[in-house]
This record gives structure tokens, sequence and C-alpha cells, in this order.
């Protein structure tokens, strides 16, 4: 055991759109250097967390702190620096289709004037190479790759930093298994190799034991169960089992309209 | 009695959704405004977005103008001739081209290319996160995107309609030449005795707040799009409606102001 604090500490967090709940008491930590992996299905809220965690959405009540900072009640000029500290991989890779692939890896860099524009070229080629490409890949526009490809792009902007935190976002969603399984290695290892902090939010069972250390599942806005991510198969939960073995009968109802 | 109510209600409503919607619009361009003179300055951004508004649209507005002049001069000639006043086509048409024509259809057709672009771009970013990501980046999406826009807008279309003036008149002074028999010399002359600093200054005024007002509707619109490919095609249609009509609203509004009286 250790007395150091979690590097992402959640605690009791709400967000309600009109009388919807959609995170209802959120409590949840993260340890420097781990990877915690929610699980949840479709509209439990794991998008909404996420986007709280990022800045992107602002919650009714709660708190989230990075390093023992509260970030919620943080200056925004704080908040813009603390932003700079993660890398976020979105689900469907955003990338900008207006700029090369190139210049997509780079923009955080040039944006926070890490960099400059003639040697911008040269540093995406090295961090393509880290995620599988080739450097050449640098001079195509998004709208020319396959989804495996947009993907380990997006992977490439997230990790140009080497940032300490690291979020993904249904990171295989889209992905045939085995392009699935290369994009986890991938993330596994970058998160290894730079020592980051990790969430990935993901319904894929697979990827989920692939990434994680740590695991939670959301469902109606709750985390109702954390553990090992080894253990996800076997929780002993019944919401969790459900989920995990996919089965139709069990205490999660689906709800259907007819 | 009911359905009375139900009027008065429905009445209430479309005025606080319309009251609710002029507030957000003012906010989203103060705020616009705000980052064009702040820095960090997206130069890039900004001459992307130049080329696309100003020389990307001169064939068409150099088209709509040339034409319009032409048929300014037929008409006008038609009308005149009957109390023979057709010496004073070359004013009609260097005025109705500088003061109205020039700006209004220039404007308008800058709405239709620029400002329906501008919202499908811009909607299709945020539909599929790419605002949000621009938000982890450390990039501020308005400065981004919204404000070197706004800018382009403001400085490409008096631009714009500085040379569909001159290809307005050049529509007009073609017909009369060689279709309605006029002396080039005399219809020159005429055109530059009744051209006006303030009919040209005025239309590039115009023409300045109708580039502004064009791309605050395809940015704003396209901004706030959710629902995926519907959501977008609906922000592409709104801002072309809402800025063909803001255009034609203020340059009533200006002309009133300045040649009412």
């Amino acid at each position: 055991m250790t007395d150091a604090p979690p590097k992402i500490r959640i605690r009791d967090l709400h967000k309600s759109f009109g009388s919807k709940k959609v995170l209802d008491g959120v409590t949840l930590d993260v340890a420097q250097g781990t990877s915690c992996v929610i699980i949840g299905g479709s509209g439990s809220g794991k998008s909404v967390l996420l986007r709280c965690l990022l800045g992107l959405m602002t919650p009714d009540s709660g708190v989230i702190e990075i390093d023992g900072e509260n970030i919620l009640s943080a200056p925004a000029s704080r908040r813009e620096r603390l932003r700079g500290e993660i890398g976020m991989l979105f689900q469907n890779a955003a990338l900008f289709d207006s700029l090369p692939v190139w210049e997509n890896v780079t923009f955080g860099l040039l944006a926070r004037k890490h960099l400059s524009r003639r040697n911008a070229r040269t540093h995406a080629g090295e961090i393509l190479t880290q995620v599988g490409l080739d450097p050449s890949v640098g001079d195509l526009y998004p709208a020319e790759l396959s989804g495996g490809m947009q993907k380990r792009v997006g992977l490439a902007r997230a990790i140009a930093a080497r940032p300490d935190m690291l979020f993904f976002d249904e990171p295989t969603t889209g992905l045939d298994p085995i392009m699935g399984a290369v994009i986890d290695g991938l993330i596994v290892n970058c998160v290894k190799t730079l020592g980051s902090t990790a969430i990935a939010i993901t319904h894929d069972m697979a990827s989920a034991q692939r990434i994680g250390d740590q695991a939670a599942m959301l469902y109606q806005g709750r985390l109702i169960w954390q553990g090992a991510a080894s253990t996800l198969m076997e929780s002993g939960n019944p919401y969790v089992d459900q989920f995990t073995h996919g089965r139709r009968e069990g205490p999660i109802t689906m709800e259907l309209r007819r | 009695m009911d359905m009375a109510l139900d009027l008065v209600a429905g009445i209430g409503r479309a005025t606080l959704s319309l009251l609710r919607a002029t507030g957000a619009i003012a906010l989203f361009a103060l705020s616009g405004l705000s980052h064009i003179v702040r820095p960090p300055f997206y130069g890039r951004v900004f001459w992307g977005s130049f080329l696309e508004t100003g020389f990307f649209s001169l064939p068409v507005v150099a088209l709509t103008a040339l034409f319009s002049g032409g048929v300014i001069a037929l008409q006008s000639y038609t009308g005149f001739a009957q109390y023979h006043a057709q010496s004073a086509i070359a004013g009609i048409v260097v005025l109705a081209v500088t003061r109205e024509l020039g700006p209004v259809l220039a404007g308008l057709m800058v709405a239709g290319r620029v400002g329906a672009a501008m919202a499908a771009q811009i909607g299709t970013m945020r539909v599929t996160d790419q605002i949000d990501a621009l938000d982890t980046l450390s990039t501020n999406p308005m400065k981004y995107l919204v404000a070197p826009r706004l800018l382009a807008g403001l400085v490409a279309l008096p631009l714009l309609v500085l040379i569909a003036d001159v290809l307005g008149v050049a529509g007009g002074f073609l017909v009369a030449v060689v279709k309605l028999d006029f002396s080039a010399t005399a219809y020159i002359t005429a055109t530059l005795n009744a051209l006006k600093a303030e009919d040209v200054t005025v239309g590039l005024v115009k023409a300045a707040l109708f580039g502004f007002l064009i791309t605050l509707m395809g940015c704003y619109h396209g901004y706030n799009s959710k629902g995926g490919a519907e959501g977008v095609g609906s922000a592409t249609t709104s801002a072309v409606v809402a800025a063909s009509i803001l255009l034609l609203a203020f340059d009533y509004l200006i002309t009133d102001l300045f040649f009412s009286h």
C-alpha cells in the first residue's frame, strides 16, 4: 500500500440533462501510471464522464482532482494548462480533415509553440513510426486513410506531447478484431513507455482486458463495480457478468420500444 | 377561448425563442469579435478563409454584377424611352449598382456559396468531435475557427463589391453602347457625372456588414449544429436563410439611414 494520492480522484460526481440523471454520484480513483477501463452500455454515462474529466462539460456537482488539485474550482488558465497534460483519442479519431496527417499529429505542439513548423514534419514522422505507420503517411489527408490508420494517427496525435494522462473513447469501435488488438497493443505500449495514467471507456471486453489494470462498470450513472481488469469476466457481480458475457437474461433490462 | 389562449401561448413561445436565439447570436458575435483582436492569431486560417470568401467567389459575383448592370440598362431604357429620358440611363445604372445591386447581389451570392460551406464545414467538425479535439489540443475553437472567418468576411466582401461595382457599370455600358446605340464617350461622361463617392462608400460599408453577417451565420449555425448529417444539413440551410434575411433587413436599415433624407 502507498499513501501517495491518486493521480485522478473523482468524488460524488453528478450530471443531469433536464430530468435525466446521467452521472449519479460517480466516485473513482486512478493511481499514477495505471490504466483504468470503464465499461458500460450505451447511454450509461461513460462519454459524459470522460467529457467532464476533459473539461468539455461541467458537472452539476462533485469533485475532480488531478494530483490533489480540484480542477473544477481552478481558474480557467490553470485548467487550460492542465488540459495540455492530457492526450485524448476520440472514438472516430476526430482528425482535422482539412489538414495533412503530419499537421494533425503535431497540432498540439504547434499550438503550444513547443515546435516550429520547419521541424514539425520530421517530428511527426518520428511519432508516426511509434504507432507503426510509415513517415510518408504524414503527407496524406485523413480521408485517404483506412479506419485503423486513422485510429493510429489519432493515437499519434494523443501521445505527441508526451502527456501525463491519456484518455481513450472506444478505441477499438469500428475496427476488425485483429486491428482492434493492434491498436490495444499500441495503446498499452504508449502508456507504459510514457508512464502515463490512462482512462479508457469501452464496451469491447477483449479490449478492456488488454488495456486495463483496473476496471469499473458504469450503470445508470453509478459505478456499480470496481476491480482488477483481469477479473472482469468472473467478477461475481450479476450486472457485470450479464454485460461482459452479453446475456439477454439478467438484472440489466434494455429499454426497448415497440 | 382555448383557441385564443393557444394562439397567445404560441406567439409567446415564438417570441421567447426568437429572443433566446438573438441573445445567443449576439454573444457568439461578441466572443468572435473579441478573439479577432486578441492573440494568438491564426494567419493561415484567415488567409484560407479570405481566399475562399473573396477570390473563389469572384467568378460568380463578377458574372452576376455584369449581367445585372446590363439588365438595369435594358429595363431602364424600356421605361425611360417613353419619356425621352434615355440620357438618365447611365446615372441609373451607376446609382443602382453602387448603392444596391453590387453589395446586395454579391452578398446573396456569397451567402449561398460561402455561408453554406462554412456552416457545413464547422457543423461537420462539431458532429465528428473535431471541435472537442481542438479544445483538448489547447486551441480555442472560437479563436481558431470563428474569428479568422469573421475577419475574412469583413475584409473580402468590400473588395468583392468594389469589383462588382466596376463590372456592373461595365455591363450597363456594354448593353447601352452595343445594343442601344449609345455613344461610348457620352455614356462614360454621364456615368462619371452621376458617380458620387458617398454612394460607393456606403456600398462598401454595407458590404463589410454583409460579409460579417454571412460569416457569422455560417459559423454560428455550424458551431451549434447537432444530430449528425441531418443536423449539418439543417445548419447549412439555416445559415443561408438567416444570412439572406439579415442581409436584406440591414440593407434597408442602412439605406434608410444614409439615403432617406
